[in-house]
């Protein structure tokens, strides 16, 4: 009898504790994954991202209940920018939720290129703002990756047009020599191929020059510069290798302002470190850049006066000043759950699945009337995603660093597609053979 | 005669560059000489030491404290952190291994180094904290005789002078010193030392505090190259190369397999890399290092030990 009565008890206390995630499965919420790093060698820049992100989610739950009603729910977890852990908090996390994450943002080329391997089989979108596989613009093949915005090969080609502007025209490469310095992984090699099509367009000369992860010494590098004396420096570094480029610059004389970074080498962490070494460093634009839009007042309102801001301390300033990594973040966030919000337009206000959302990015079309309202004007133009172009922006912009903040200093470019969808095209049926994968008919999706 | 400038430019810088590693280099050596012990956790030293240097001397700087009164007071907090360290670590990593298999007591160095890592960053934080206590503009050298001059960067050449003075007061403490004799006895055998009297554990304190001095040194040095942040420890895999062509117990062994492991990644990065892909520096120190064990297992400057069976 007592063996019955301890069995019934802790039957009764197993139940009692299952019953809140019972609960948790039916309630009315969205499930976000958040691939972070805040600790380790990038996690200078890792930090201002995974904070714009839980304070856009946060500022959303605050001010509108979530989206349509539907609490938004995240979860960090630590990848270090590295791969194998990256893919350890896609499995982890993909479950999660009453119905499954909605989507990932995976931080990492790295990342981006292991996941793309597994996103179709989980029916989960993956969104890499302006990082990731620039192949995966022909959303036919890259069904579940949405690298709205920009593209490395984007980026390199307005990084190109941006040094033909200063030299007076695209005539006057012809003969010139242009250095890229890479991080030597697939995120530092991604521009290569849309690089050599404009050399060979333009005639000028290419010189890579690789720097191994995380990039701490790039004395031979510079040295090599140096000798070499190209006209113009591309930079292709992330974290601790952005600063130590610019210092090792500095070091050799060679000129600040005939280098040019891509976005991901054109944040505060990138050139702080450097001092008065970095003043006339450029950085390409993933369309907006440092400073302050109406959504900032929205999170100092909602999340910061609440004491719920995840910057705190010394990283107070990425929020408030509207830091360049912290702006982005927040750009994901609002691309993101604004897919979610188009989605359940067609499927309710309700948590949807990774498929689900699928359709909603693409069916994103945030015109500049609508990213007014959101508060983001000024930091992006009308954006719009469909089932065959999952990029939907071909715009950067150029700043400068003036040793205290980022002054824009050129309008919009539009990279040159001419140039890159015949790359695209390319590889992207490259790779859809390798993988076998009949690309989608976008003409007959809904 | 471009060239020969150019080769001139490279082997200094690289000379210069790998006097820099045997800052690192020192602190692992210092650890073994007297403990037996690879010390897995100098890169994670080097971290701490820096982040505990840079941060009250930002504070510091910021409530109007003088730069020079800031510095002195960051550095004498800096070392009272690094005394703290060698003290738990004697006390609770290391002490109660004493005896143990040396493959043991570097497994605990190993999970030493990730706590040091983790508690640094939580305490001190893991932004990039810039810090300028070198210059760090250069010298262009025999402008009249190569065309843009030799260049030597002037950090290098203050880490070449750093390195130089903690040589020789290192290699007086072991001479001269008593508390250095019984250090080296200690390295020989920590049971037979501790039977003629020998106090281990004050021993131990006193090695590891002064290789956590080296490793605040060592911060100074590549906290102003870089600036201060958790890339720093990744130093610890540099200074791996010049240990092996080194030795592992030779305090000018670290210097001069510093000197070889500088000269030869550079010069390898800037006339080799070109015709292999480029980005070959981190592994071709590492086969100068091989190189020099197959001439010479011990390294350069190590012990030869002989046991008889």
């Amino acid at each position: 009898m007592k063996r019955i009565k301890l069995c019934a008890a802790l039957a009764v206390t197993g139940i009692a504790a299952l019953a809140p995630a019972a609960f948790a499965q039916t309630a009315n919420e969205q499930f976000i994954p958040a691939l972070v790093y805040r600790t380790g060698a990038y996690a200078p820049n890792g930090i201002p991202w995974a904070n714009g992100t839980s304070d856009y989610y946060t500022m959303l739950n605050e001010r509108d209940g979530g989206i349509n009603g539907v609490k938004i729910v995240y979860e960090e977890c630590e990848t270090g920018y590295a791969t194998d852990k990256g893919v350890e908090c896609y499995e982890r996390l993909k479950g999660k939720g009453p119905t499954g994450a909605a989507y990932v943002a995976p931080l990492s080329t790295g990342i981006t290129f292991a996941l793309t391997e597994k996103a179709p089989g989980d029916k989960l979108p993956l969104l890499t703002l302006g990082y990731g596989r620039s192949d995966s613009r022909d959303g036919a093949v890259f069904g579940w990756n949405f690298i709205a915005m920009g593209s490395y090969w984007t980026a390199a080609d307005v990084a190109i047009q941006h040094v033909a502007k200063e030299m007076g025209g695209f005539d006057k490469l012809k003969g010139k020599k242009i250095s890229l310095v890479f991080h030597d992984s697939p995120y530092g090699k991604e521009p290569i191929a849309a690089l050599e099509a404009r050399a060979k367009k333009d005639g000028f000369e290419l010189k890579l020059i690789p720097v191994t992860h995380p990039g701490l010494e790039q004395k031979s590098q510079w040295l090599s510069i140096r000798q070499d004396k190209p006209d113009y420096v591309l930079l292709w570094g992330w974290g601790v290798m952005n600063s130590a480029s610019v210092k090792e610059a500095a070091a050799v004389n060679y000129p600040r302002d005939k280098m040019l970074g891509v976005w991901w080498s054109g944040a505060e962490p990138d050139v702080v470190p450097a001092g008065d070494g970095a003043i006339g460093y450029k950085a390409l634009m993933l369309q907006h850049g440092a400073g302050r839009a109406k959504i900032h007042d929205d999170i100092e309102k909602f999340v910061y006066a609440k004491g719920n801001g995840a910057a705190k301390g010394d990283d107070a300033a990425q929020a408030k000043e509207g830091q360049v990594l912290y702006n982005r973040s927040l750009l994901n966030a609002m691309i993101g759950t604004e897919a979610i919000r188009t989605a359940q337009k067609k499927y309710g206000n309700k948590p949807l699945t990774g498929e689900q959302v699928r359709w909603g990015f693409e069916h994103l079309d945030l015109t500049a009337d609508r990213i007014k309202e959101l508060g983001f004007e000024g930091m992006m133009k009308p954006l719009k995603l469909t089932c065959a172009d999952h990029q939907g922006a071909d715009l950067a912009r150029v700043h400068q660093w003036d040793g205290k903040a980022w002054k824009v200093i050129s309008d919009y470019y539009t990279a040159d597609r001419t140039v890159l969808d015949p790359i695209v095209k390319a590889t992207a049926e490259k790779y859809a053979a390798d993988k076998k994968i009949t690309p989608r008919d976008c003409s007959k999706e809904e | 005669m471009a060239s020969l400038g150019s080769f001139l430019e490279v082997l200094i810088g690289g000379l210069l560059s790998g006097v820099l590693y045997s800052l690192v280099a020192l602190g692992f050596v210092l650890i073994y000489k007297a403990s037996g012990v690879f010390n897995f956790a100098q890169g994670a030293m080097v971290l701490v030491a820096g982040l505990a240097l840079v941060r009250p001397l930002d504070w510091l700087v910021a409530h109007g404290f003088p730069n020079w009164a800031a510095i002195a007071l960051a550095l004498v907090f800096a070392g009272a952190v690094m005394a703290l360290c060698a003290f738990v670590i004697e006390r609770y990593i290391i002490g109660p291994l004493l005896n143990q298999d040396g493959l043991t007591l570097f497994m605990s160095t190993i999970g030493a180094g990730f706590i040091l890592e983790g508690l640094g960053q939580m305490v001190f934080g893991s932004d990039v904290y810039p810090l300028k206590l070198y210059p760090t503009d250069a010298w262009f050298l025999f402008e009249g005789l190569f065309p843009g001059g030799v260049l030597v960067n002037k950090l290098d050449v203050w880490g070449g002078l750093i390195a130089g003075v903690l040589v020789g007061g290192l290699a007086a403490f072991f001479q001269y010193t008593k508390t250095g004799r019984a250090l080296r006895a200690v390295a020989d055998d920590h049971a037979a030392a501790q039977s003629v009297g020998i106090p281990i554990s004050w021993i131990w304190f006193v090695v590891w505090l002064v290789a956590g001095l080296v490793a605040l040194v060592a911060a100074t040095v590549w906290g102003t190259k870089l600036g201060v942040q958790f890339s720093i420890v990744f130093l610890a895999l540099k200074a791996l190369p010049v240990l092996i062509i080194g030795g592992f117990t030779s305090v000018p062994g670290a210097i001069v397999g510093g000197l070889m492991v500088g000269a030869g990644e550079k010069l390898a990065e800037v006339y080799l890399g070109p015709f292999m892909g480029g980005g070959i520096e981190y592994w071709f120190a590492y086969v100068v290092a091989l190189a020099v064990l197959m001439v010479r297992p011990q390294g350069l400057f190590g012990e030869r030990i002989i046991e008889r069976i």
